[in-house]
């Protein structure tokens, strides 16, 4: 059987839904729901090489080192507001981050 | 062509297993290990699609720079992770319902035939053939051409990304006693040397201030 355009998108899908599933059930811990962000992006990076590939079109790959870039830079200020909020609190339970609102 | 579909399928399977494990594991140090499965494997998607450049980029800021600082900040913050943990099964209903919904959404997308690729379709900048030029100057005759623009902008983000990350976690600590050039630089002689006119035999007057 042929590997086609479906098969790299269907692996992409479920990806995406394992993340979008992560942050429901990972609720109070940020530092999962931060690597779920991660697969995320994963997936949409698959999505855009994959349509690069078959459509045979340069650019899909030039977007999905861009949105590496931005995953990068997304879990370094993530992680560093991480460290900042546990310095500040002793733990990362999300629930309680409203402590923000004004 | 056989040995090209069961490495798919290999690297599909694990791939998807380690996103289950990321987000079901019990202790965090073992989701981040399956993250980094997980990359390893979708590195191993990107070459078999012919992206090979982007497939080492892939191993080398996930799995070397992203991956490894959440380790350390997994392995550094002392966390109670079983309390964290606690709501798991609660949210399991409703998390599996939303899932479930999206993913057969997005399953039954691809399953309608709107994605079809054998539409023509203007391509922006085709790929040269890949035996002429290497995936990473074709990209790079892309990127650095028609995107040069995004690219500087990507390198903006990346710096903005670190001043920040540096800003916030930057702490001043009053405990420590630091060099501080300027102030070494300013003295002058009249706040360094004490003249004082002692005299013989006397006892000593002098005393630092």
């Amino acid at each position: 059987m042929e590997i086609g355009l479906t098969h790299y998108l269907t692996v992409a899908a479920v990806l995406f839904t394992l993340g979008v599933v992560g942050i429901f059930l990972n609720r109070k811990n940020v530092i999962i729901i931060l690597m779920a962000i991660e697969l995320m992006l994963l997936a949409v990076n698959i999505n855009l090489v994959a349509f690069s590939t078959f459509l045979n079109d340069m650019v899909g790959q030039v977007f999905a080192m861009l949105v590496l870039t931005v995953a990068a830079a997304e879990a370094a200020i993530g992680l560093a507001i991480l460290v900042v909020y546990f310095r500040n609190r002793g733990s990362i339970a999300v629930e309680d981050v409203n402590v923000m609102k004004g | 062509m056989i040995i090209q579909t069961i490495m798919f399928y290999v690297f599909a399977v694990v791939t998807v297993g380690a996103g289950v494990m990321v987000i079901a594991s019990r202790n965090p140090v073992h989701s981040v290990l399956f993250l980094i499965l997980a990359f390893f494997n979708s590195a191993g998607l990107f070459v078999m699609m012919g992206a090979e450049f982007l497939a080492m980029i892939l191993i080398i800021v996930y799995v070397g720079a992203v991956a490894v600082l959440f380790l350390f900040v997994v392995m550094m913050l002392n966390i109670n992770f079983a309390e964290l943990r606690a709501g798991f099964l609660q949210y399991l209903p409703i998390g599996g319902v939303i899932g479930v919904i999206l993913l057969a959404e997005l399953v039954m997308v691809f399953a309608s035939g709107a994605i079809d690729i054998e539409v023509p379709t203007k391509v922006a900048s085709p790929t040269p053939p890949a035996d002429e030029v290497s995936n990473t100057q074709a990209l790079g005759d892309v990127l650095y051409t028609r995107y040069a623009y995004l690219f500087q902008g990507a390198g903006f983000i990346l710096l903005i990304a670190m001043v920040g990350a540096i800003v916030l976690t930057h702490r001043r600590r009053s405990d420590v006693r630091r060099q501080r050039i300027a102030d070494q630089v300013a003295r002058d002689p009249k706040a360094a040397v004490q003249v004082t006119d002692i005299e013989p035999g006397a006892e000593g007057t002098w005393k630092s201030d």
